[in-house]
This record gives structure tokens, sequence and C-alpha cells, in this order.
């Protein structure tokens, strides 16, 4: 600590948005080198905002900035570079068709002929110095995630990058890979480089950094040493209120279990003839909630849609169990269904995707036209009736407190959360007996987080088939009933949320070979 | 260093006042070009303009006419557009209109009376014009052909076929013109209203523009356009077909092409020739873009190319020019009228460079 040297000096940096709160206000940090330092904020609060500044997207209104003691400009990522300042960002831009090397070295205007070979040598010389796992040679599109996002940083550090900084980096990892990844970030501190590391998960915060920053609303709340703190201090700090970090677990109510969707040998393929689903069975009973977990790509997507009537099924049943208490049970044949004929069977079932804006909601549209989507078609007259739509916006603004100027407002101006709570609470208006969500609260913040969570169990109280798909294991394991692990398109097992561990469902997660599908 | 940011929403009231800027700045730039390319006074030049469209009250009927015609194809392709499908087959589907209903002033004009026949040719008209754009319409909805190009190709079918049927009908054998269709009898002509042959066209695209209006904003049909418009996927996800969707809607934008070919051809004009559609057809693009695909605002639009047309015909005869230097006064005022969006969507600020010297020093 004593000799540390400042690698980043920000004073007084302040960046307003026309129309909007102030995203940072006279925010002051330090980062050193040889340190790892976590800025730890809710949505909103201007962390993303203040590492863009740093790297040359944004430019501050006010404030100072000094790399290495010297105060510069950065009016461009170009300079931000030039200053040693690399950012990893959360969509990861790489060209598919390339291989790591020529990814690594695009752009660069290097001196003399263009020797890929050369370059290939001098990454794998950072590859061992620093212990990644990269082949320069293997296409983008052969890769995982996580070997994607290896080629991203190795591309950062092949341009020379001494500053780094990493934009929610595990938001697309399993625990293993995380690991991995915290191993190199630790080697590259003690090379002397500094590191900034966004992140929403506490406990990452507290496995990988050496200080904590806290921004809210837009300001610097403080700084702790993460060796003396915990995550209760953190999220107060975060927040400004103390939390309680437990989710809620109802127990399932044994009387009312029963089973609602029947799945058996499921396959589907993409139309260009991928297995994305390999034979998936599995029983989603009432008043549970079921939850998914996989890498990311693992056939999550596949499975809720082909549930929902929007992706074509190569074989298997899919059954909506009516009533399965007499002699023989009652029910409904899901696949060849479209989402207008789930509805004229009486199925009532309420579908949150994840691309939000793309899929769930028409994001130019304001909060009243996207509560009509589901129900527009109602009644006989030609002509939509926005009166019920609005009065339903009203409802759902005011339950879920959306934050939004008004109803008329089109839903691309709410923030993540915002539009979340927008998309959920008309899904949930419709009072479904299957609720199907898919990565319900990525990107969200603390509060927004437990808000879904608490809405997910009120569902399952009211004996409602709740599918949960999620990414964080954390959240899994203390949300969820029965948690099916996907691994390649296969269902790789079904653990007791109650019983099962982290590692057990992580190794699960990558059981089948989970790196070699796409 | 300037600095370029989003705006988040403007007062209705300031983004008129820099539209009306933009307009005014043009206008003076105009001026100069004027002064400095043919010496004359610009102001001059303005007057005769208005002149070319306000002049007279056979002039004003002419730039309501023309007004008229280019506002019912642009609310023809604004359904089309509000769905992000790109049609600029409006000139072919125009004439395809035209040719079906001097088909039937030609054939059938001899055997049946105007009540029987100008229902006929309602009908003939709105069909032809549907079937040119429903076919590339099915062909996007089934192989996601690219709608842009497709359209347009069509264009050219439609010129050659009405090129081959005014040589089939034309009168005097030779002439390569069709002439007056029933000149005598009038038979398949719109009935006119009062002493203006114009009128009855005014006021059927004036009824077609509210009902579009309340088509497009309060329809169920109307709300379908625009989710698949904005977003394909959440229209699949909601059960929208949306394949159904753009070809319903590709039969209604083509069908009201057709129309204006109906109105064009018993309407006013009485004859088919290949260059009927005279533009419109891509004019009506400008229009439908300029007015931001609504109906409404899609009158002053229409009104202000039409404007632009007279009066760039009229500088060329009174003052002996080239008709394209009216077609370059238009050209810059669409440009100053179109550039003013940005200043509209963004804000721009130039800042002093302080910082920097700071730094240098």
């Amino acid at each position: 600590m004593e000799d540390k040297q400042v690698a980043v000096r920000m004073r007084g940096i302040t960046k307003e948005f026309p129309g909007k709160v102030v995203a940072n206000k006279d925010v002051d940090l330090d980062v050193y080198r040889g340190e790892i330092l976590a800025l730890l904020g809710e949505n909103g609060s201007g962390k993303t905002t203040l590492m863009n500044m740093l790297s040359g997207i944004y430019f501050p209104d006010a404030g100072t900035i000094e790399i290495d003691g010297k105060q510069v400009v950065i009016d461009s990522p170009r300079t931000a570079f030039d200053y040693g300042i690399g950012m990893i960002h959360q969509h990861f831009k790489l060209v598919n068709v390339f291989t790591a090397a020529e990814n690594i070295v695009l752009g660069l205007k290097e001196k003399g002929p263009f020797d890929l070979q050369a370059s290939a040598q001098r990454i794998k010389a950072i590859c061992d110095a620093y212990g990644f796992d990269v082949n320069p040679n293997q296409k983008v599109y052969d890769m995982s995630v996580s070997q994607k996002q290896t080629v991203e940083i190795v591309k950062m550090l092949y341009r020379g990058a001494d500053i780094l900084i990493l934009d929610e980096p595990t938001a697309v990892l399993t625990p293993q890979e995380t690991d991995k990844l915290f191993a190199v970030l630790r080697n590259m501190r003690d090379d002397g480089k500094a590191v900034i590391i966004i992140t929403h998960k506490l406990h990452e915060v507290q496995d990988i950094s050496d200080r904590v920053a806290v921004l809210r609303k837009g300001e610097y709340v403080g700084e702790m040493v993460t060796a003396d703190t915990t995550p209760e201090e953190m999220t107060t700090m975060m927040v400004g209120h103390q939390v309680s970090l437990n989710i809620d677990r109802p127990p399932v109510e044994e009387d009312y279990r029963m089973e609602r969707i029947r799945v058996k040998n499921l396959t589907v393929k993409s139309h260009d003839g991928v297995t994305r689903l390999d034979d998936v069975s599995f029983t989603a009973y009432t008043g549970e909630i079921l939850g998914i977990a996989g890498i990311s790509g693992s056939g999550q997507k596949e499975l809720l849609e082909a549930i929902a009537g929007l992706q074509p099924v190569e074989s298997g049943s899919i059954e909506y169990v009516i009533d399965a208490t007499g002699e023989v049970d009652e029910v409904e044949q899901l696949i060849g269904m479209d989402p207008i004929k789930i509805a004229q069977m009486g199925v009532v079932l309420s579908f949150v995707p994840e691309d939000r804006l793309g899929m769930g909601l028409v994001a130019n549209m304001d909060i009243t036209d996207n509560m009509m989507l589901r129900s527009f078609r109602n009644g006989a007259s030609p002509f939509t009736d926005r009166d019920n739509p609005r009065h339903l916006a009203e409802l759902v603004v005011d339950e879920l407190e959306v934050n939004t100027p008004s109803v008329t407002t089109p839903v691309r101006r709410l923030s993540g959360g915002n539009v979340q709570k927008v998309l959920v609470g008309r899904e949930i208006a419709a009072a479904p007996t299957v609720l199907l969500s898919a990565y319900a609260v990525r990107g969200l913040d603390v509060n927004s987080s437990y808000l879904i969570y608490d809405l997910l169990n009120r569902q399952k109280g009211n004996g409602v088939a709740v599918v949960y798909v999620g990414e964080d294991l954390d959240v899994l394991l203390e949300l969820c009933d029965r948690i099916l692990v996907l691994c390649g398109g296969k269902v790789s097992g079904i653990v007791d949320g109650r019983t099962t561990t982290k590692n057990e469902v992580g190794l699960m997660m990558t059981k089948l070979g989970g790196g070699e599908q796409q | 260093m300037i600095h370029i940011s989003k705006r988040r929403e403007m007062p209705l009231a300031q983004a008129l006042a820099i539209r009306i800027g933009a307009i005014a700045v043009a206008l003076v730039v105009c001026g100069i070009i004027t002064a400095i390319t043919t010496g004359l006074n610009p102001i001059s030049v303005y007057a005769t303009m208005f002149k070319g469209a306000f002049g007279s009250t056979r002039k004003i009927w002419i730039f309501l006419q023309e007004a008229a015609m280019l506002l019912c194809v642009s609310l023809a392709l604004t359904p089309a557009f509000r769905m992000k499908f790109w049609n600029l087959g409006g000139e072919g589907q125009i004439l395809m209109g035209a040719l079906a209903s001097a088909a039937c002033m030609i054939v059938l004009g001899k055997t049946m009376s105007n009540v029987v026949l100008i229902p006929i040719m309602l009908v003939a008209s709105l069909v032809a014009g549907a079937i040119w754009a429903v076919i590339p319409a099915i062909f996007k909805a089934r192989w996601n052909t690219n709608e842009t190009l497709f359209t347009l190709m069509m264009n050219y079918v439609a010129t050659q076929l009405v090129a081959y049927y005014v040589i089939v009908w034309e009168v005097p054998k030779g002439s390569g013109n069709i002439g007056i269709i029933n000149q005598s009898t009038e038979i398949g002509w719109l009935p006119q209203i009062g002493s203006s042959k114009y009128l009855l066209n005014i006021l059927l695209v004036g009824l077609l523009t509210v009902a579009m209006y309340i088509y497009l904003n309060y329809s169920k049909h109307g709300y379908e356009i625009s989710v698949v418009g904005e977003s394909a996927n959440t229209a699949r996800y909601v059960g929208i077909k949306v394949e159904r969707v753009i070809v319903r809607t590709l039969l209604l934008s083509g069908a009201v092409c057709g129309f204006a070919g109906l109105l064009l051809v018993a309407g006013t004009n009485h004859t088919l020739t290949t260059t009927i559609a005279g533009g419109r057809g891509f004019t009506a693009v400008m229009v439908a873009w300029l007015a931001q695909f609504n109906p409404a605002i899609m009158v002053a639009s229409s009104a202000l190319l039409a404007f632009m047309e007279q009066g760039a015909g009229e500088i060329s005869t009174a003052f002996g020019l080239n008709h394209s230097f009216g077609d370059i006064l238009t050209g810059i005022i669409l440009f100053f009228i179109i550039g003013s969006e940005f200043f509209i969507n963004y804000r721009v600020r130039v800042q002093k460079k302080e910082r920097r010297s700071q730094s240098d020093v």
C-alpha cells in the first residue's frame, strides 16, 4: 500500500445528459497501479458513464483527469488508448470470421510488413505471462463466450494497455470461468497494471478486488478497503439505506402442487439444422418456481419459446395439464400452436422474454400502447380500445413504482429496471397459470431485482407454474424450488434448490463438454 | 471543439420554429444563388414563383389538384412505410391503376352507362394497383426478398405494359397516342362537381386523408402495422402473423396507388400515356418522409412540393430560365428542411479549447 503509484486521478468529474438527472456529479476517483478496484453502484448510478469518460467515449462537462500524475484531455477512444487505457465492454467487438490473432491485430498500424506469425508469437507470450488460454488460430465463431472475452482482454494487452476497465465481465460466465478470469486479473495486478472492474455482484467484489469505490445517483459515496468491509456495508452504501440481502423462498404448498407443463423428449433444431434442444423432458408444477440454469446459449431460449408457441419443434411433446386428478389426465398439446391459438384454448401463458425491447415490448411505443400488445384484439370492433390499456398502464406504473414522466412516454426512454417492470407488470396482469421468464433481473439494480423476486414469489403463492431462466447461480439457489440444468441442449439434471450447491450446479452446466457448443 | 449530443425531446413550438427558420435560411441561400447565377432579383423570382401557384383562379385549381394527387400517392405509400416496407413502386402501381381504368373505358365504354361502368373501373383500378404491390409483398413475406429493388423493377414492367397498350389502342393508328378517350360520349369520365373538373378529385383525396389517418392511428390493423414495423420479433411474440400483415398492407398500399391512377385517367386527363404518373410515385416518397408518415402533416408537405413544382415551372417561362433552375431551388429548400431535423434531434455546442491549452502548458 505504501508506495502505490497513482495511475488515474479523476477530480470533480461532472457529466450531464440533456433532460436527465446529472449522470456524474463532482466525482473524485483514484486508481492505483498494482491493484484491482471494484466500481460498485446500482443501475443508473453512473459507473459506466464515468468509465466511458475515462475511455474517451464521452467527454466530461467539468473536471480533470490525470494519468500517471500528468493532466490529460481524453477526447476520443484513440487518445485514451495512447494513454494505455483499454475498456472491455459487455458486448464484444470481434469479427466472427476472423481468428483470434487476426482480431487482435485488426486496426493496428504496426511498422513493417504484415506478419501474422510474429503477432501470433507475441500473443502467445502475453498469454503465457498472464495465464490466458487462447489459441491464436481459432476462429471467433468457434469460441465460447468466455474465450471471446479472453480475446478482448488479450487484444487490449497486445496494444499495450496498462489500465484495464472491465464492464460487468462475469455476467456471461460460469463460476468456473469466472475463477479463471479472476486468476488472470490477479496476475495482471501483480504485474503492476491498474484494473477497474464494474460489477453488481458483491461476492465477486469481495473475491477479486483490493478496494471498492461506490457511486450512488451519479455521486461518489466513498471507498473502502475490501478486506475491511462486508456485503451488508457495501449494499447500504450503494442503496443509501439498509436492505435485506436474503431472497425469500416461501415453502411449496404440497396440497396445491400439481403437474402443469409436461415436456417429453423435446428436440428442437435451429433453421440451419443445429440441434438446440436434445431430448429434453421435465415437468413444471403449479405453485413452484422451476429454475433453469446453464451457460448462455445452452437452449434456454429455444425451450421457453417452444413452450410459448414461438419455436418450431422437431419432435417430442409439450402438454399443458388442465386436470390430473381424474382417471385420465385432461391435457392440451401445445406443439404446433401459436400464441393466439394457445390463448384461444384458454391457456393463459405469460412470457417475459430475454430481449425486452426487441421482443417483449416495442421500444418506440408508449407504455399504454405496449400494454395493449397482448389485448388489442379483444372485442369485435375494428378499432382499438385504448382506455383499458391506459388504466392498466397507470396501475402498473403505480403498483410497481415505475419511474416515468407519464404513461405516454416511449418505453425506450425508461431505464432498464423500469422497462422490465412494465413488461413483467403486463405479463402478470393477464393472471397467468404459467409464467415463463428469461433473465428477468439481468442488468437490474438491487431494488428492482428484489421487486421482481417478490413478484415471482407472489405468482408462486397464487399457484402459478413459474419457470425462471437465470444466470446468477446465487440467485437461482436462493429463489428456486427446483433447478433444471441445461448443457448443450441436454438436461444434465434436475436438482433441489434447497439442498444443492453452487459447485454442483456449476459442474452440471459444463458436464457434457459445455465449451464445445455454440 | 464541437460537441454534439442527442436531445431528449423538444417542445413542439421550438421544433416548429427550427423548421421555419430552416425555410427562411433556405430562401436566403436560394436568393444568393439566384442573384449570382442568373443576375435576377431574387425577390421578383420568388414573387413569380408565388404567382405560378396562386396567380389566378385556374392556377390555384391546378395547384390544389397537383397537391391532392401527390397527397393521394403519399397516403398510399404511408401504410407500407410505417411497416418499414419501402414501397418504391408507387409509379408502377399508379400506371397499372390507370391502365385498368383506361381499358374499361375503351373496351366497355360502348356497351355500358356510367352508373355501371364507373364502379367497374373503380374495382379494376384498385385490383390492378393492389396486384402490382402484392407481388413483391408475397416474395418479401415468403422469402424475405429485398422489397426496394423488387418494387422499383415492377415500375419498368408497368411502363412497358402501358406502352404496349397505348400502341394497341392508339387513335388514329400510327400516332402513338390514345388521345382523349370517349370524347364525345364522356363515358367513364368521373362526374364534375360545379364548374371545376378538379374539385371531385380534391374532395375524394380529402376524405381519403381522414380515412387513412383513422385507419393508421385508431384501427387494429394500423396498430399491427406499427408493431410489425417497429419489431417483427415482438409482433410474432404476441401472435401477429407478420406475413399476413405485410401482404394485407401492401394490398392496401397498391390499391390506393391504383385509385390515384383512376383519378388521373377518369378524373382529369381522360387519356393514358406512359408518363401519366409523372414521377409522383417517387416525389411521394419524399412527401411521406417529410411528414414522418403522419397523414395530417402530409397535407402540408404535399402542398409545399406542389407549390415548388408549380413555381419552378412559372419562373422558367417568365424569365426564360431552364426548368432545371426551379429544381435547383426545390433541392436547396428540401435540403434545409431535411437538414433541420438534425438540429431538432441533436444539440450542437461549440466548446472553448481552454482545457486542452491548460494541459499543453
